[in-house]
């Protein structure tokens, strides 16, 4: 049997300064790690709800996104009625044309302005979004200047409760619903009856076409046949992959973050590694004894690596009790590729927790291993005799 | 005494008389600095099963390297050493180690408890590397602790008890394995007189009653008396 664990937790309270001081550094270095891995979740998450398999998005060649993006209503008519393309029950087949611009609104607290994603939808719009669902108010009517906002656009900028007015285009916009949908971009953005839009931007071609495959095997028929078509110059992918590849804007975050957490992680093995080498010192003559008592120099390595590792997830415990209370904190980000603002919520999910808590183990590991091999090495009469 | 002791007195025990560490031509020099420093010189003797032999000397005369020899943890430059008929520095590490724990009891001038733990705890410690299950390392715990005394101070932490009661669950803890060997290196060097006395007491006990036979070093005529055998070195080499 082992050195009793008992002996290492009893010796971190009665050096509980040095513990605390290095469970704290330990603490803020996890917090920063998951902060940044609950962050991305969260965008993970948003990007990961919106889009539909079945759905087609189409653009023009070359174009990542929508907001620089145009089709003509010509190119709008080839498309529409190609073969696998779903058809409602008026027969007519499901395919939208979205005009997509970005406008600036006023924060809410005043401090300045931001982009927001503005969305115009035809009629057949709002059926090849069924996850859109009022939370408020109705959608907005075709031939008015009304518009629906989604639940994170309307936490984050001014004037966006039902019956508020907001100024863009050629002038004032009546609020008149609010939505969402489940967690996703479009929470983010604001939408408008299309041809209301296009008259004000003077953008009378759309910036995307969306259509509604019958099948998974027909959309990815569809993607390859808008692909292939030399004269159309189109763009095509699901709704789906076109989320996945917006996930990426969260990469300069994760790498920023990363880094930081990086240069975070070094100092917390450090201090680990100077707090079990000054344990190891003090108690050289502890150690002996127990190399005397029979005990191996491998428990002599385990016991410490071990006590390493208790401190350091000691303090990985604090680091997360710690951010707990920010779960579900709804945060901003700027999608890269849109230049608008992106609203999603920071997710603290039993990965993101668990992952911490192995991040906080390894810590200790890697800081444990150098003072605890020492001790195990040590000479037990030079340790006597000191 | 009255205590039961049976789990103490072990069959291992060899037969008294027997040789039980035979050294011939034991040598140990240190290098210091540029000079050579000589802790033993040709040390040869025995020491037979069941005696209690008080190791004399002046400071620096290689006392404690000696008796660190017979336990395994120090080496020599040169030389023999048998102890309960193993040749002890053919060991490695992890078989000195071993070895220690079930043949040694190792008891130190400044006592070496691991002051987080309590007394029982302490004495409990070389008994976890052994087969004993929970029940069996309390009893054998108790009956060490009986048998020093201090059985009403098993959960106190060493700070809470005098430098005397310390040395006593020092013994405990050596005897808890229930060694064929105790090896004490100056006990009686920390203590006042009356505590020394007891732990003298107890010394002789163990190898009256329970049949150890101990190996102590010490500075104090008076507490050589209370040996059988008293062997004197001098600049590492054994008088006769
Ligand atoms: N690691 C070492 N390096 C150098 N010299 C050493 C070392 N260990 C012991 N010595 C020397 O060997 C000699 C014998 O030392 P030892 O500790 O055996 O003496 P001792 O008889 O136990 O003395 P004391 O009564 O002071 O404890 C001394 O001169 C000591 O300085
Ligand atoms: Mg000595």
């Amino acid at each position: 049997m082992a050195i009793p664990i008992s002996y290492n937790l009893r010796n971190l309270r009665l050096r509980w300064g040095a513990t605390l001081m290095t469970a704290l550094g330990v603490a803020l270095t996890v917090a920063v790690a998951s902060f940044i891995l609950a962050l991305l979740s969260g965008l993970h998450r948003a990007f990961q709800a919106s889009g539909n398999p079945l759905n087609v998005l189409v653009m023009r060649k070359g174009l990542s996104d929508e907001v620089s993006s145009s089709i003509s209503r010509g190119k709008f008519g080839a498309i529409k009625f190609l073969p696998g393309i779903a058809v409602n029950a008026q027969g007519q087949p499901l395919a939208s044309g979205s005009l997509v611009v970005v406008v600036s609104l006023r924060r809410r607290g005043g401090d300045g302005r931001a982009n927001v994603t503005l969305r115009g939808l035809g009629l057949q719009g709002l059926a090849l979004r069924p996850g859109a669902r009022l939370v408020a108010g109705h959608w907005p009517q075709a031939g008015r200047r009304q518009i629906a906002v989604g639940v994170a656009a309307a936490r984050q900028f001014q004037k966006t409760q039902l019956g508020g007015q907001l100024h863009f285009g050629k002038g004032d916009w009546r609020v008149v619903g609010e939505f969402q949908d489940h967690g996703s971009a479009f929470e983010s953005e604001i939408w408008a009856p299309r041809d209301e839009m296009a008259a004000d931007f003077g953008r009378p071609d759309f910036s995307s076409v969306l259509l509604r495959a019958v099948s998974p095997a027909a959309a990815s028929a569809l993607v390859r046949d808008i692909e292939s078509d030399r004269r159309l110059k189109l763009h095509a992918l699901t709704e789906t992959a076109y989320y996945a590849q917006q996930t990426s804007s969260g990469a300069p975050i994760a790498f920023i973050g990363g880094v930081i957490a990086f240069i975070m992680a070094i100092g917390a093995c450090f201090a680990a590694m100077n707090t079990m080498y000054a344990a190891v010192a003090y108690r050289a003559r502890e150690i002996a004894t127990l190399r005397i008592l029979g005990f191996p120099r491998p428990s002599i390595l385990l016991s410490f690596v071990l006590e390493s590792v208790v401190l350091t997830l000691f303090g990985g415990v604090l680091g997360i009790a710690a951010l707990l209370p920010w779960n579900g904190l709804t945060t901003g980000t700027l999608n890269s590729t849109t230049f608008s603002e992106m609203v999603f919520q920071l997710r603290f999910t039993p990965h993101v927790l668990a992952d911490a808590l192995i991040f906080a183990l390894v810590l200790g590991l890697i800081g444990g291993l150098a003072p605890a091999w020492h001790a195990s090495r040590e000479n037990i009469l030079t340790a006597l005799r000191g | 005494m009255s205590v039961q002791t049976s789990a103490m007195t072990s069959s291992s025990n060899p037969a008294a008389g027997a040789p039980i560490v035979v050294a011939s031509h034991l040598c140990k020099k240190f290098q210091r600095d540029s000079f050579e420093v000589v802790a033993l010189d040709d040390v040869s003797m025995e020491i037979a099963a069941g005696d209690f032999v008080a190791l004399m000397g002046p400071s620096g005369s290689g006392k404690s390297t000696l008796l660190n020899m017979i336990a395994a943890i120090d080496h020599p430059s040169s030389g023999e050493l048998r102890v309960m008929n193993e040749n002890v520095f053919a060991f490695n590490d992890h078989q000195a180690a071993q070895w220690r724990n079930r043949h040694i009891g190792y008891i130190f001038q400044t006592f070496n408890l691991l002051p987080v733990l309590t007394a029982f705890e302490n004495v409990e410690l070389p008994l976890l590397l052994t087969r004993l299950n929970k029940a069996e390392r309390r009893e054998h715990v108790e009956l060490a602790l009986k048998l020093v005394g201090l059985e009403d101070r098993m959960h106190h932490l060493p700070k809470q008890l005098s430098g005397g009661q310390e040395q006593r669950v020092a013994i405990a803890r050596a005897l808890a394995t229930d060694p064929t060997l105790l090896l004490a290196d100056e006990p009686t060097g920390d203590l006042d007189s009356r505590s020394a006395t007891e732990v003298l007491e107890i010394l002789t006990r163990l190898n009256r009653d329970h049949g150890k036979t101990v190996v102590m070093v010490t500075h104090d005529p008076h507490a050589a008396t209370y040996a059988r055998t008293v062997r004197h070195l001098e600049k590492g080499q054994l008088q006769n």
